[in-house]
């Protein structure tokens, strides 16, 4: 399977999600440059990690204009599976992709950590391989990861099985602890925490790696 | 044309015996744009005329160094084609002045030193002194410099896209008027692709890369070389503005330009921006360099000659290219959106020419100007003591409670509130983050990883600098001892006072004669470093502050671990109970956080044993013999064995002590050459501690919830894990909200 890593200027995990898809995973990965507006031949798009643009706006704010997320739009329009990490979800939710918006964590600071997350639903390409109420442990790094949205988006968030993944112990004051969550054609999934930081056993987990081999497990069966 | 007046010569900083050597150098009176370059080139910050003397004592050199002091960073091979290149540096008197912006340009300066010499950063660590949080009358604002710094630092490095895994974070009355920001970041390179900062090729282009060039910063080298005074709170403009994402572009884009082939020579600029990086690249390859300033890219109109020389904006760089093959470089930047413009050209005559609108504005020899700033013996007589070297009485009545005390006070406690507020992972290479006894991160492309020690210790320093000294190298080789990793290279930052004051400069030769000694004995070259001086305020100066930044090399896997894990283990104190005596208690945590007293002497080091215990420890973390080691140092045997019990098992431990020393010596005294650790092996410990010739007690067993320690039946200490664990992880945040 052939992932796409995005670099927008300022990314700064998209070496981190490479070397998980390449290394820890054995599938294969490229970098895509901000401003290719096509994809090439690619499987599953992820929108790594950073700083785009600096971020001096709204997070991911600008990068919604970059060409390559026209590209990104029309894969997800087709059925791609596009994956969203940290500031990848922020871009995600300002080009519309997803639901809502993330703000300032509660706590006004960044906070990196690593806490417990609640898998909601295997129902979705992204945690197929996972079993419903699994506990993951991974990273998180953010100051900006609050989610929101107004009270009917979250009930049909809910109502539609679209939360995914959910912390345990809320770092940012995120709206019903959500952590993940899918487009209602369930193939985007934008989530705050980092897989790509938990897809090594020296990395000290590796549950990280259920989000990537579920992409996996679900283009096999595409 | 402005005149030189003795008042002007004056207010830049430069004596009226410097001045005629100017003169002698030009062989006329100097302009005034030449006066503003010389009086940044010969600052303290920028020449280290007091310490350039002193500084030679220590050792550079050794197997695995590939460039010592002199150049942007320090380079170590590491092995299987790769070397790392890393260095300290200070951002004291910003981070005072403005400590958000101060910070963020510390650790923006101190990357750009790593990555102009073709090295990726890939860590960050940082060693942080204020003023006491509950201090009676600068408390508020303490808080508010460790506020504003710690968001600076995070703002700059997550941005950017380091990890920042480690450091350290102290109090003492001391730094109220004068903070001390000290940064030490490293980088990894192949060993064939290092850049020098070099230029060479006559008829070459030079050009500039990065940000535009405005007013900020004007003079930053030179306010760094003095004290601090009621108008130093004035000099807020002298302070830079850092820009991270455009750095972060910048790093790509120069590691991207590198590999083109056509770079010859490369350097950041940095303190004295665009003075220093033309004048030092052209006296390091022997050149000149002439360069056009209405071609320097301008944020701000009608700026000076002088103004544009001096200005200390951030995120720059200067390069020279190959003749010819400019366009390479500039396709490179292009693609990153950044500013390259050629600018000037590699000449024969050996002169620094500036030129503004095809008018000479200076012209000086590169060589003198860079290389030839004065150097002072300033004399150095003993230091007064200040502290008294007799104990006063003491006697604890409640030793769990003194254990408390110090798990609360506020240089032992927990320091999550602050590193949490850095991404400490990105790139995934920590294998240990902060919070531990030394970092370690892998080097994904040769499997060796580096464990990094920052350390300081100004209590010690100010009984006695040079004893001091040697214990926080100690300290340093020990940490990375712990974790199995052989030190192979040191960086210093040298944090000290006036040196036009005799006691000060005493100090400051008493320390490095003393880390110049510890580094020898044991084979650990400092590879270049910092020196910050005139850390004055209000005629105060700091205690002495030496920071030692060791780095060390073991394999990449799985790391020592501090905490205990399990229970019904044993576990050792390899190095045995050390040895203490009332004088050589004042310099402890203890006097200071309970008995709020400092006296007497630093504990006494024995190197032969410290490089002994060393050994034994690296051979047992290599050989997988122990669970958990962690070293003894502030606090003593109780705060070690408390600190090993706080990891995710609730894992405590219950020892008993067969010793004739007084309780509280026992439990809290920081006589160094000591590792507490945890196994499932006890005799396999005891026989690699027999082997180094080193004492290793089995004292007692881990245990589920509480710590327990004995002496000969009695028992001293009895605690839950819980309860401890709770003062230590929220004494930062109750001081932070008082």
């Amino acid at each position: 399977m052939r992932f796409g890593v995005v670099v927008f200027p300022g990314s700064n995990c998209d070496h981190d999600a490479w070397y998980a898809v390449r290394e820890n995973l054995g599938q294969e990965a490229e970098f895509v440059w901000h401003d290719s507006d096509r994809l090439g031949n690619l499987d599953a798009v992820i929108l790594p990690g950073g700083f785009s643009y600096g971020d001096y706006l709204r997070c991911g704010a600008i990068a919604k204009f970059s060409p390559v997320m026209r590209a990104v739009k029309k894969f997800a329009a087709d059925g791609g599976l596009v994956l969203g990490v940290c500031n990848g979800f922020q871009i995600l939710v300002e080009a519309g992709l997803l639901p809502g918006a993330l703000v300032r964590n509660a706590g006004l600071k960044f906070v990196c950590r690593e806490l417990r997350l609640r898998i909601e639903t295997t129902d979705s390409p992204f945690t197929g391989a996972g079993a419903k109420g699994q506990i993951l442990r991974m990273p998180i790094a953010h100051g900006e990861g609050c989610y929101v949205a107004d009270d009917r988006t979250l009930d049909e968030l809910e109502a539609e099985d679209r939360v995914v993944l959910r912390y345990l112990d809320n770092p940012n004051g995120s709206a019903r602890d959500i952590a993940g969550v899918l487009n209602r054609e369930r193939n985007v999934m934008g989530m705050m925490p980092h897989p790509e930081r938990a897809a090594d056993p020296l990395m000290g987990s590796t549950d990280g790696l259920v989000v990537f081999k579920s992409m996996v497990a679900a283009f096999a069966h595409a | 044309m402005t005149t030189i007046t003795p008042e002007l010569i004056a207010t830049h900083q430069l004596t009226g015996a410097e001045y005629d050597k100017i003169v002698g150098i030009l062989g006329r009176e100097p302009s005034y744009t030449e006066l503003g370059i010389f009086s940044v080139m010969w600052s303290e910050h920028c020449s280290y005329k007091s310490s350039r003397l002193h500084l030679k004592k220590l050792p550079t050199r050794g197997k695995l160094v590939v460039q010592g002091p002199g150049e942007n960073a320090g380079i170590i091979d590491i092995g299987g084609g790769y070397v790392a290149a890393f260095k300290i540096e200070s951002h004291n008197h910003p981070s005072f002045i403005e400590p958000f912006q101060g910070a963020a340009t510390g650790v923006g300066g101190i990357l750009r030193d790593i990555f102009t010499m073709g090295a990726r950063p890939i860590a960050v660590m940082d060693a942080l002194r204020f003023g006491p949080l509950d201090d009676p009358g600068n408390g508020a604002r303490n808080r508010r410099i460790l506020e504003g710094v710690v968001s600076g630092i995070a703002h700059y490095g997550n941005c950017f896209g380091v990890p920042t895994v480690g450091g350290e974070c102290v109090f003492e009355a001391c730094y109220n008027g004068n903070p001390l920001i000290n940064v030490f970041a490293l980088g990894i390179a192949k060993k064939e692709e290092i850049f020098y900062a070099k230029a060479a090729g006559i008829g070459n282009p030079v050009i500039y890369v990065g940000a535009k060039t405005g007013r900020d910063g004007i003079h930053g080298a030179s306010m760094a070389s003095a004290e601090f005074t009621e108008e130093s709170k004035q000099k807020r403009p002298n302070v830079q503005v850092g820009d991270p994402f455009l750095e972060k572009l910048l790093l790509e884009a120069c590691l991207e330009a590198m590999q083109t082939g056509a770079i010859v020579g490369i350097q950041d600029m940095g303190a004295a921006g665009l003075t220093c990086s033309t004048c030092e690249m052209g006296s390091r390859g022997g050149t000149g360099i002439e360069i056009e300033l209405d071609r320097v890219p301008q944020r701000e109109t009608g700026m000076t000659p002088y103004e544009i020389m001096l200005s200390e904006s951030q995120e720059r760089m200067l390069l020279v290219a190959e003749k010819g093959r400019e366009e390479e470089v500039f396709r490179v930047f292009k693609k990153w959106g950044l500013d390259a413009v050629t600018v000037g050209r590699v000449t024969g005559d050996g002169l620094l020419r500036v030129r503004e609108h095809g008018e000479t504005v200076a012209e000086i020899p590169n060589q003198p100007l860079a290389d030839s700033a004065p150097l002072y013996d300033r004399p150095h007589t003993l230091p007064p003591r200040t502290a008294p070297i007799e104990a006063p009485e003491f006697a604890s009545t409640n030793l769990t409670r003194d254990l408390e005390t110090l798990l609360g006070s506020a240089d032992i406690c927990s320091k999550r509130w602050i590193w949490e507020q850095y991404d400490y992972q990105v790139r995934t290479n920590t294998l240990k983050g902060p919070g531990a006894d030394a970092a370690i991160l892998r080097v994904k492309e040769t499997g060796a990883a580096l464990a990094m020690s920052l350390d300081g210790n100004a209590r010690y320093c100010y009984l006695s600098p040079r004893e001091g000294a040697k214990l926080i190298v100690a300290e340093c080789c020990r940490n990375l001892a712990v974790l199995g990793a052989e030190p192979v290279g040191a960086t210093n930052n040298l944090n000290f006072g006036n040196p036009e004051r005799p006691e000060v400069m005493a100090q400051l030769v008493e320390a490095i004669e003393g880390i110049a000694e510890a580094c020898r004995f044991f084979e650990v070259p400092i590879t270049g470093g910092n020196v910050s001086l005139y850390n004055e305020t209000l005629g105060e100066g700091i205690w002495p502050t030496p920071v030692m930044g060791v780095v060390g090399l073991l394999k990449t896997g799985e790391p020592v671990r501090m905490h205990f894990r399990q229970p019904g283990r044993a576990v050792m104190l390899v190095g045995g109970v050390g040895e203490c005596d009332a004088i050589r208690f004042g310099g402890t945590q203890y006097a200071k956080a309970v008995l709020h007293d400092l006296w007497g002497l630093p504990p006494a080091l024995d190197l032969e044993r410290e490089k002994r215990l060393q050994a034994a420890v690296r051979e047992m973390a290599r050989a997988g013999a122990a669970e958990s080691a962690h070293d003894l140092s502030d606090g003593g045997l109780a705060v070690a064995l408390a600190e090993c019990s706080f990891g995710a098992a609730g894992v405590g431990a219950e020892i008993a002590l067969d010793s004739n020393l007084r309780p509280e010596f026992l439990l809290f005294h920081e006589g160094p050459s000591r590792v507490l650790i945890s196994t499932a092996e006890p005799e396999r410990v005891a026989e690699i501690a027999l082997r180094h010739g080193v004492e290793a007690l089995r004292v007692g067993g881990t245990i589920e919830g509480e710590i327990v320690i004995r002496r000969q039946g009695q028992e001293l200490v009895r605690a839950q894990i819980d309860s401890l664990r709770n003062v230590f992880g929220q004494a930062l945040e109750n001081q932070l909200r008082a």
